[in-house]
Formats: C-alpha cells, sequence, structure tokens
C-alpha cells in the first residue's frame, strides 16, 4: 500500500459521529475516502462550505462551487454556505473538532513548519496559521522523512513557523506519536516496525506508551 | 434611490492611480470580472490590491498584475501565480502576506469600526514581527490593524436597485465582507432584479452597504483546476 494510503487510513480513525473537520491539501483530504460508511462527518472548506460531497461529474460542474483547493465539488443534503468571516469564526472560534494538515517539520513542542521554504518559491499560508492556532485538535498527517530520508520530526523546527505548540498528535505511515507536555510520546507503530526502527528516523526523543499499539488499517 | 449604474466603465469613473481596491472571490470564483476588465481598459496603474489570492495569470486579479496595474498585494495565498511570483522576486510587486482569517477579520474590523483587535493565528511566527504581542488569560495573541479600500469590487449573484445582493455557493467568500469596508463599493451581479422582488429573509448583503450596481457581461468563471469523477 502507498505511504499516502496508510497515512489517510490511520487518521480517518481519529473521526467521530457528529464531527466538523477541516481537511488541508494533500494527504489529510484523502482521509475523507476512508471515513467509515454511515459515520456523519461533516467536512468544512475554508472558503466557506459545511457538508463537502464528492467531485463532480463533468456535466455537474459547477464554477461556482469549489473547495480550497479551488477544485469543483458538489453539495450534500444539509449542505450549507457562508462567507470567509464565518468560516473563520469557526475555524479560530474553536469550532471544529479536528484540523488535519500536511507537515514539512513538526517538533517536540508540538511547533508545526509546514507553509515555506525560505529561497523557495512563494506560496503563503493561506488559512493554514488560522487553522492550526484554532482547532479543537490538530492532526499532522506526513510522510515520516523527507524525500531524502532525513527526519521530519525534530527537537526544533529550523523552517519558518506555522504555529507554535498548536500540534496534538502525528500520523505517519511508520507510526502514531501523541505531543504531550512531557514531550512526544510513540503510540502506535506500523506492523513489522519496533520502537527503534521508529526512533532511528526521528530526531525528537520518543517515548514508548506503556500500552503501545500496532497500527491496524 | 436609484444606484444602478450603466456598465462597468461607468462604475469606476472615479477610480484613481494608487488606490487600494479590495477585490472579492477566491481564486477564480467569484470575481468581478467586468470590473477588472475596465480598469484595463481604463489604464489605472499603482493599484494596492486586497485580496485572498491572486487568481491565475490571465483571470481577475492576477490579470491585472500581468498588465502590471499593481504595486502592492495584501494577500493570503499568491502561490499558483507564477507570473505574479516572479513580479514580487523582482521587486517589483510588493505583498503583505496575511494569514486568511486575519486577514478576513482586518477587512470586518475596518468595515464595523474597530481599529485593531488581537488574534492568536501567526503567535510566535514572521507574521508576529513588529506586532504587539498581549496575553489575555494566560495565553498569547498579537494585534492586528484593521484594513479599509477606497473601493470594493464585489460579484454576486442577484442584486436590485438599492444594492441588496444575494451570492451564489461558494462565490460568496470574502464579498459581504469587503462590501463593507470601502469608501465606494460596486457591485456587479449576474441578474438585476426589481426592487421587491428578492426574498427580505435571504439577502446577504444589505444594500447600505453598497454604492452602485450593474448588470455584468460574458462571464467566463474560470475554474482553477479542474477534476471530475467518471460514471462508473
Amino acid at each position: 500500500m502507498d505511504p499516502k494510503e496508510k497515512i489517510a487510513r490511520r487518521v480517518a480513525q481519529e473521526m467521530r459521529d457528529g464531527y466538523y473537520v477541516n481537511l488541508g491539501v494533500g494527504i489529510p483530504v484523502m482521509a475523507a475516502d476512508y471515513i467509515p460508511k454511515g459515520m456523519e462527518v461533516v467536512l468544512e472548506a475554508e472558503n466557506g462550505m459545511l457538508g463537502i460531497g464528492p467531485y463532480p461529474y463533468e456535466d455537474q460542474v459547477d464554477p461556482d462551487l469549489v473547495n480550497a483547493a479551488k477544485e469543483p465539488v458538489t453539495e450534500i443534503p444539509g449542505t450549507t454556505y457562508f462567507d470567509s468571516a464565518a468560516s473563520f469564526t469557526m475555524i479560530r472560534g474553536g469550532h471544529m473538532d479536528i484540523t488535519v494538515l500536511g507537515g514539512m517539520e513538526v517538533d517536540e513542542q508540538g511547533n508545526l513548519a509546514n507553509w515555506m521554504i525560505p529561497g523557495k518559491k512563494l506560496q503563503g499560508m493561506g488559512g493554514g496559521m488560522d487553522l492550526a492556532a484554532g482547532a479543537r485538535r490538530v492532526i499532522i498527517a506526513m510522510e515520516h522523512t523527507t524525500k531524502e530520508g532525513k527526519p521530519k520530526i525534530l527537537k526544533k523546527c529550523t523552517l519558518p513557523l506555522t504555529g507554535i505548540a498548536v500540534v496534538d498528535l502525528i500520523v505517519t505511515e511508520m507510526a502514531v506519536i501523541e505531543i504531550t507536555p512531557k514531550g512526544l510520546v510513540l503510540r502506535e507503530v506500523a506492523p513489522g516496525l519496533t520502537p527503534e526502527d521508529v526512533q532511528k528516523v526521528t530526531e525528537a526523543k520518543l517515548q514508548v506508551a506503556p500500552d503501545l499499539k500496532t497500527i491496524s488499517i | 434611490m436609484d444606484k444602478r449604474v450603466a456598465n462597468a466603465d461607468a462604475a469606476i469613473e472615479k477610480l484613481f492611480d494608487g488606490a487600494t481596491i479590495l477585490l472579492g472571490g477566491f481564486g477564480t470564483c467569484g470575481n468581478a470580472e467586468n470590473l477588472v476588465q475596465a480598469v484595463i481598459r481604463k489604464g489605472t496603474k499603482n493599484l494596492t490590491c486586497v485580496s485572498n489570492n491572486v487568481g491565475t495569470p490571465d483571470f481577475g486579479l492576477g490579470l491585472l498584475v500581468s498588465e502590471r496595474r499593481v504595486r502592492k498585494l495584501i494577500c493570503s495565498f499568491p502561490g499558483q501565480n507564477k507570473a505574479c511570483q516572479q513580479q514580487v522576486l523582482d521587486g517589483e510587486v510588493e505583498i503583505e502576506l496575511t494569514p486568511q482569517g486575519n486577514l478576513v477579520e482586518r477587512v470586518r474590523a475596518g468595515g464595523a469600526g474597530i481599529p485593531a483587535f488581537y488574534t492568536p493565528t501567526g503567535v510566535g511566527t514572521v507574521i508576529a514581527e513588529g506586532k504587539e504581542v498581549r496575553e489575555f488569560d494566560g495565553k498569547k495573541y498579537i494585534m492586528e490593524r484593521a484594513l479599509r479600500g477606497d473601493f470594493a469590487f464585489i460579484k454576486a449573484w442577484k442584486g436590485d436597485r438599492w444594492g441588496n445582493l444575494v451570492f451564489r455557493k461558494t462565490a460568496r467568500n470574502f464579498s459581504p465582507i469587503w462590501a463593507t469596508a470601502a469608501d465606494y463599493v460596486i457591485a456587479e451581479v449576474e441578474e438585476l432584479v426589481e426592487l421587491g422582488s428578492l426574498d427580505p429573509d435571504h439577502i446577504h448583503t444589505p444594500g447600505i452597504f453598497v454604492d452602485a450596481i450593474f448588470q455584468g457581461t460574458n462571464y467566463v468563471k474560470k475554474i482553477e483546476k479542474m477534476v471530475v469523477r467518471q460514471r462508473a
């Protein structure tokens, strides 16, 4: 299985019936495909929509109806539209149960860097800083290491930050790690891996949970 | 009372070089297409534009950037428009990055008579540099200043001669907020309807915020990233 799919499937297990959730672009939004059937989880698009439906068929495309990645989407029974002030009242006001964001770096204080690489192209933070600051629970869905195999879970972030002490949980293809006041706690490891395997590619020190589990997806 | 003007060219008669314009829309969704074209025709330059995104180089705000009419951008996500990025790197266009929620709130405050506010968004990041940090109930916040425009360019679905506006789906986005915070607010609508025909319970922007309104033509409604699913 593709590592990104593994991450998305594990992230989906954090959802509960009745949750309002914002999924960021990339791996986070893939989690929508694995929310268990019958569970009503309402997805938000920060451009002004609650209740995002699937991508449209070609003859259903409506240019007035797009998600936060500017792709056409559809509405579902219960969908609502609202302006951007209402959207960020939901986000910053702590009304989102979960925000799932991608990550470039996360450190042991729960600091997040995911919007800018100095010297590289200028993208902007969009709503990322607001989502990181305001959600009840921030989950980072990212591959465990960089393409070059370097750790992304660090003692201290090196890239420009998105938010300080904002991350609650990190889900990678190798592990599920909780950020606690006492540091990073390794909660789950992928089948066939040991905590030592995970620590080898993690710069920050991991404390192994007494009830360590195996990721089951 | 009649706020109707003939067309986009008439609507921007008072637009001047160096003006600050609030442009509604999210990327290419919900853009004041007719007004942008009118600015190109009028030749107005050195504009400061406030908009979440910069669209694509051939459409909306992106077109004004490509045509070298913009001196400064206040936005949260200029990415995806490479031509714009190049002008920023070359120093032709100044950019003030503001997180999306802070951007909305700055304009909301500007329209609501509030000069500044404290927000948790951006604490400890480059966004906080040079800004007052204050603690409330043990948590840190940064102060952001309100933001207003000389003009606002709003695109709505329907409107009447009093300037009451109804938006459609996610094309609403920033526009109802932007409409509250400029000295001269222009709305272009797909359909100008008789006064009294809009359901008062369903008006998103009451006409008090709007100064001029006209029915636009030839909407392209570009989709920035096309994704569709196939029927089985």
